[in-house]
């Protein structure tokens, strides 16, 4: 080897060093809770986080001892003039960290298993508040479906948004006629809410981190999820599925509201 | 398993510049030629990214050569597509494969070239014509598409009704993908069948480098995959073109116009494009994970801990890679119980990538560390493999996908995986073959100066992105200003951009080394490293036909470093047995 040195390289103490800072500042970083989503406010959003937690428990085990590890190996076996201890590996440690590996990853992927289920599998109840999300370029629709509550039929030609008509209603249908379309989402606090999402040209998407539910919209498709918003407030929704050059300012809000307030905006058509 | 006589048919060398620069069909060459083509889009890919993070910095900034002054969010957004899609294939999958793979898959097997050399010169300039395609669409009418490197329909499907950049742009990106497709299954058939029928006596599956395993499984899932992007690439011009509605459902509104297509899924564009873009991430890093392991091996100079195990794990990536596309569509729209299957086995396929970070770590283990460049970069890709791998674990999880989907937490894994974990693979390779193929050292100051910078700069760039998507700052947004709680990232979007600047300039020490080396670098010797495969028996730059007109014969596994009893600290695959020389018995 034609190495200019029997002493060891300065990498030998830079390497471990930087891996260390590495570790500490992403260690504290994660611990300080500085960048973190704002609380959840559903039981479903809870799980999830409980199922980030979790995983973060796995991951940073595994990447604090597998770039410590380096950091050690780097300074311990650098060449200063000891013998190699020769192997070829180790059969019984392969299988042993094979096994603990798999273990561990496809457990963390089952746990995590019913926190998915709840927001996607579901049926409505007669108390589900059901609400119809269009999206298009660049804005949000949503569509209620007034006290028959029925969705009255849409027609993509019926589409005029500057003549109060963004979604299409069919007029020639009468349970359209008590539907309420507004640019922003109302919703009672402690129901449960489904939200039908759909798409009138390019693919979308619904996201409210408080909801930790996000979802996109397709064209062709009706998609539901389903959540039950637990804290009153108002939270951004914003589009997070590339929809073209207004994307970055497709967004809209979400209030959570008492139920009295919930009943007198229906009443009022939305107003 | 080769059954050759042990003489050699090579065409006779060429003499006249244009046969043997240009149209060579001499692998070396168009190995040579993928690596500048790589180079060159990396740096155009760079710019773009760098243009990408001022604007995020200073979105209302006027720039002198855009019309007008300032970006717009589809100027931007084309940064983005362009930006992607020349890094994915013009760079990840071009470098690895066809420039080192080609350059010394043939020689790391003994093979005078690869079996088709026509047909290999043809894959080079067919994905040079990609490349001019590509780059036609930011001169075209309405500039570059806007529809990311993944394009998914409708906003692809089309054309111009749906935003700037989708009439002639898209078209351009359909062109370039497709003729890419074209060229990469050329090659790798190329490779497969060389890999299969062209290996020199003793060359056994089990004796073959690291490297040239990691070219193997990489051809087998491009081929495999790339003719599913074909395919895919050709529907949506028709759909786009000739009236068609693959990806197109009824009732499209656009620009108040009701469109006339009916009957299409926008979800099997995304099935399609997946169904090759998972495999595509495993063929860009395969190669990588192949250079490192064997680089680690030589500067170690200790076997690499458990090859069997190593072949096994790169060939359960490549296969699990292709049941796992759906975690990029957790959120599309798709049935919600197929993701639990596709989240199980992409779990399941972090448990190889484990394996190899744990072997890799087991070679460091009572070896004897050289801190040259090539080991350097190598060092460089474990720790960069391991945390851009582990923050997978996350986005495998449909539940935690609600969150992290779309946001900044996924550009930062595929970063530090694709984005630097692989380049790095890729900057060990040039370091560390540069003297074969050119003659020449490469500067090694200069290299340690590219690296430091480099590392500390890559970490400082990507690592803070988890954050940003944790605090909810969404992907291929052209500014933030809309959204308030978008705000208070500005400080840390400003670091990354800082740091991003200073990366992108420390990278002109290795172009400056790259170059300069070329001429002025000290003469390298056929093995200027003591290592042990084929490539360090000839000389460096190798003759036309590699071995001289001869098969070499090999005696041994690749990684016979340190072995007890030998004198030597290395033994080379080619040595008869009783020319090892051995340790004088005290």
């Amino acid at each position: 080897m034609k190495t200019d040195q029997h002493r060891s390289s300065w990498a030998a103490f830079l390497f471990p060093l930087l891996q260390f800072l590495l570790v500490a500042a992403t260690v504290y970083v994660f611990l300080s809770k500085k960048y973190a989503p704002p609380p959840a406010i559903t039981a479903a959003g809870a799980a999830i986080d409980h199922q980030y937690d979790m995983t973060l428990v796995v991951t940073a085990v595994a990447f604090i001892l597998s770039q410590l590890g380096l950091a050690f190996v780097v300074l311990k076996y650098r060449d200063h003039g000891q013998s190699v201890q020769f192997s070829r590996g180790n059969n019984t440690l392969e299988l042993l960290w094979t096994s603990l590996t798999a273990v561990l990853f496809v457990g963390l992927a089952l746990l995590g298993g019913k926190a998915w289920a709840s927001g996607r599998m579901f049926e409505p109840g007669p108390d589900t508040v059901r609400i119809e999300v269009t999206e298009n370029q660049f804005v949000f629709n949503f569509r209620y479906p007034g006290p028959d509550g029925k969705f009255g039929r849409l027609d993509p030609r019926k589409i005029d948004a500057s003549g109060g008509n963004p979604v299409g209603l069919d007029p020639t249908d009468p349970t359209g006629t008590d539907d309420i379309v507004v640019p922003t989402m109302t919703v009672p606090v402690n129901q449960e809410v489904e939200l039908l999402l759909r798409s009138q040209d390019v693919i979308h998407s619904f996201f409210v981190r408080e909801l930790r539910l996000q979802q996109d919209a397709v064209p062709g498709l009706i998609v539901p999820v389903r959540f039950k918003a637990e804290k009153i407030g108002r939270y951004e929704v914003v589009c997070t599925q590339l929809c073209g050059l207004g994307h970055s300012n497709m967004h809209t809000y979400l209030d959570v509201v008492s139920p009295e307030d919930f009943a007198a905006f229906l009443k009022k058509g939305g107003q | 398993m080769s059954a050759h006589g042990h003489t050699v048919h090579v065409s006779a060398a060429p003499t006249k510049f244009i046969w043997k620069y240009i149209f060579s069909t001499d692998h070396k060459v168009i190995g040579i030629q993928y690596f500048f083509l790589a180079l060159t889009s990396v740096v155009v890919g760079m710019l773009l990214s760098v243009l990408m993070r001022f604007h995020l910095l200073w979105p209302g900034a006027k720039l002198p050569f855009l019309q007008g002054g300032v970006m717009t969010q589809a100027q931007y957004l084309s940064l983005v597509t362009m930006h992607g899609t020349m890094m994915v294939f013009f760079v990840l999958t071009t470098a690895p494969q066809a420039g080192f793979g080609n350059y010394f898959l043939p020689i790391q097997i003994g093979a005078p070239d690869m079996a088709f050399p026509h047909l290999n010169m043809l894959s080079f300039w067919v994905t040079f014509l990609a490349f001019v395609s590509l780059i036609a669409a930011f001169f075209v009418p309405d500039g570059a598409p806007i529809s990311g490197w993944t394009a998914y329909t409708p906003l692809s499907g089309i054309g111009q009704a749906t935003g700037p950049g989708e009439g002639w742009g898209q078209t351009m990106w359909i062109v370039s993908i497709s003729l890419f497709c074209l060229a990469s299954l050329l090659g790798a058939l190329n490779f497969i069948a060389t890999l299969i029928d062209m290996r020199a006596p003793g060359m056994t599956l089990m004796r073959m480098p690291l490297t040239c395993w990691g070219w193997f499984v990489t051809a087998i899932l491009t081929l495999l995959a790339f003719g599913v992007l074909l395919a895919g690439g050709i529907l949506l011009f028709l759909d786009r073109t000739a009236g068609t509605s693959f990806f197109l459902p009824a009732g499209l509104v656009l620009t108040d116009q009701l469109q006339p297509h009916s009957g299409g899924s926008p979800l099997l564009w995304q099935h399609l494009f997946w169904f090759f873009g998972h495999p595509e991430v495993y063929i860009a890093i395969l190669p990588g994970m192949g250079v490192a392991s064997h680089v680690l091996s030589t500067f170690c100079r200790k076997p690499i801990f458990g090859y069997k195990a190593m072949v096994i794990a790169m060939n359960a990536i490549g296969f699990l890679g292709f049941v796992v596309w759906g975690h990029h569509m957790f959120l599309s729209g798709m049935n919600p119980y197929s993701a639990f299957a596709f989240s199980v086995m992409t779990m399941a396929i972090g448990v190889p990538s484990a394996i190899k970070t744990f072997n890799w770590l087991g070679t460091l283990w009572g070896s004897k560390i050289h801190f040259e460049v090539p080991m350097l970069f190598a060092l460089g890709f474990v720790s960069l493999f391991v945390s851009g791998g582990l923050s997978g674990l996350f986005l495998a999880q449909p539940a935690v996908d609600n969150l992290l989907h779309a946001t900044y937490y996924v550009v930062a894994h595929f970063h530090l995986v694709m984005g630097v974990a692989s380049i790095f693979g890729m900057f060990a390779a040039t370091y560390f073959w540069f003297p074969k193929m050119f003659g020449r050292m490469m500067n090694p100051t200069l290299g340690k100066i590219h690296f430091w910078f480099t590392f500390v700069g890559a970490y400082c760039i990507f690592m803070p992105m988890h954050f940003l998507g944790l605090a909810g700052g969404i992907r291929r947004y052209a500014d933030y200003t809309a959204i308030s709680y978008l705000q208070p990232l500005r400080p840390l979007t400003m670091f990354v951009t800082f740091a991003a600047f200073v990366t992108v300039t420390a990278q002109l020490f290795f172009l400056f080394n790259l170059f300069w080396s070329l001429k002025k670098g000290a003469v390298a010797g056929k093995n200027p490293w003591n290592a042990t495969t084929l490539e360090w028996t000839i000389p460096s730059p190798p003759p036309h036909d590699n071995f001289g007109g001869q098969y070499p014969s090999v005696y041994r596994g690749p990684y016979e470093f340190s072995v007890p009893g030998a004198r030597e600290d290395f033994i080379p695959q080619n040595l008869e047995p009783s020319q090892v020389a051995q340790e004088a018995k005290s």
